[in-house]
């Protein structure tokens, strides 16, 4: 099992790394997530009009297997502070765990030095808004209630809290956009949020904000492994009904 | 600066993936586990002072709501000075703790399944599409044979709506799951290459 472990994870980093090198002579075609595109245009609206950006990266610690989720919804901040840095209200970040507020700060200040903008980043854009999933809820929805956020983003992973952080944004018709990795938390937000992502879905997010090498070529391998254990459940599925396994 | 840590990183996630295949490795990846959970024990402080530093500033700027900020930095003055007088294992101490942190996380609990109630009914004015249509359905599906099973013995129709309920649940989530998985492994590949470096940088 451990051998099968080291080869797919050695056979994914190699078709990284290649896609990530070779050049592509046209862009790559993805289908369509309306959510994604509808997020491109909230970022776009809230910097015309003066309105802030909140993201909540959810309350998984990165020593944990769940840390993948934040790690995602890190990238995405970079993405948006880029794009948002010249805006008259910063984004705001939050954290249900402390690392991931700092690590917050950071991506955020990141971003606004790469633009060239880093005069004005604010460290209380980075927040740890509670250490449990509820006081961590509980603590974000003064921001979307009364710092005039018009785009909230909730992209890490949540539980079934998300939805009370869904219905704050929903009452104050602001746009939310809602990923989780843990399943009932997936459930939770379809039903309560405006733009919910489902699955691996989460992960393409700063692809379809910002289409690098090295994100396009990590859905590539996402689609290539997909279509690999499509393949191995037929396989399976066949030599069961053949009685060889 | 920048090359060093990204080196830095590079190595380490290199060195904690490798050490669960290469049992020689087994022993560095525990140091540099342990190393990550006294940094996180670090930031955990760090994003108190945070906290602290947020709530602060809304009382300093007498923001809309400044006066819930105030309650929380006394109740966590309190809550630091009454740990350290009588220690967290003290009873009165976990009382307090108890008496307050679990009655509002059940509140909050029983505020959640009100507005998950709610999101459902507005769901079809929301989005009116096929999936939120069969969303409806499986939750109200869920719901009356939740209801009415017990009322009913063992028969081939309860056997047969047990293996659905436990069926079309089951192979979903492991779908969604494969899909997260494959997104979880490709972004930490990323992360240790360093086409993504959430520890910041140009």
């Amino acid at each position: 099992m451990n051998l099968i472990g080291l080869g797919l994870i050695g056979f994914s980093a190699i078709l990284l790394l290649a896609l990530s090198l070779i050049k592509r002579k046209s862009p790559p075609k993805w289908r369509v997530i309306p959510a994604l595109m509808r997020l491109s245009r909230a970022v776009d609206l809230s910097v015309e009009d003066g309105t802030r950006l909140f993201v909540s990266l959810g309350r998984a610690s990165l020593l944990t297997s769940r840390g993948a989720a934040p790690l995602a919804g890190l990238g995405l901040l970079r993405h948006i502070a880029e794009r948002t840095s010249l805006s008259d209200r910063p984004p705001v970040a939050v954290g249900g765990e402390a690392s991931l507020a700092l690590l917050a700060q950071d991506t955020l200040q990141a971003g606004y030095q790469s633009m060239g903008a880093g005069d004005l980043y604010q460290p209380v854009s980075g927040r740890l808004s509670g250490m449990t999933p509820f006081s961590a809820a509980a603590g974000a929805m003064p921001i979307i209630r009364d710092e005039n956020v018009s785009a909230s983003i909730l992209v890490g992973d949540f539980g079934v809290e998300a939805a009370l952080l869904a219905d704050v944004a929903e009452r104050q018709n602001a746009f939310l956009l809602g990923a989780s990795t843990d399943i009932a938390s997936q459930a939770a937000l379809f039903a309560s949020a405006q733009e919910p992502l489902i699955g691996e879905e989460l992960f393409a997010a700063s692809a379809y904000l910002d289409s690098g090498t090295s994100h396009s070529a990590s859905l590539t391998v996402q689609d290539v492994l997909r279509w690999l254990i499509i393949l191995a459940l037929l396989a399976g599925v066949v030599l069961k009904i053949a009685g060889l396994i | 600066m920048r090359y060093i840590a990204v080196a830095i990183a590079i190595i380490a996630g290199l060195i904690v993936l490798i050490g669960y295949f290469v049992p020689a490795l087994a022993g560095v990846q525990g140091i540099l586990l342990n190393w990550a959970i006294i940094l996180a024990g670090v930031a955990a402080l760090v994003g108190v002072f945070n906290l602290i530093s947020v709530h602060g500033d809304k009382i300093r700027r007498r923001e809309k709501g400044n006066i819930y900020s105030a309650i929380l930095l006394i109740s966590l003055f309190a809550s630091f000075i009454f740990g350290i007088a009588l220690g967290p294992d003290n009873p009165n101490m976990r009382l307090l703790v108890s008496a307050v942190i679990v009655p509002v996380e059940a509140t909050l609990m029983a505020l959640l399944s009100v507005t998950l109630l709610y999101a459902s009914v507005r769901l079809l004015r929301r989005r009116t599409d096929l999936m939120s249509v069969i969303f409806l359905l499986t939750a109200v599906f869920m719901l009356i044979t939740s209801a009415i099973l017990p009322f009913f013995g063992v028969s081939p129709l309860t056997d047969l709506i047990l293996k659905i309920r436990q069926a079309l649940p089951l192979g979903g989530a492991r779908g969604i799951l494969i899909g997260v998985a494959l997104g979880t492994l490709t972004t930490s590949l990323r992360v240790i290459f360093g086409a993504d470096r959430p520890y910041g940088g140009k």
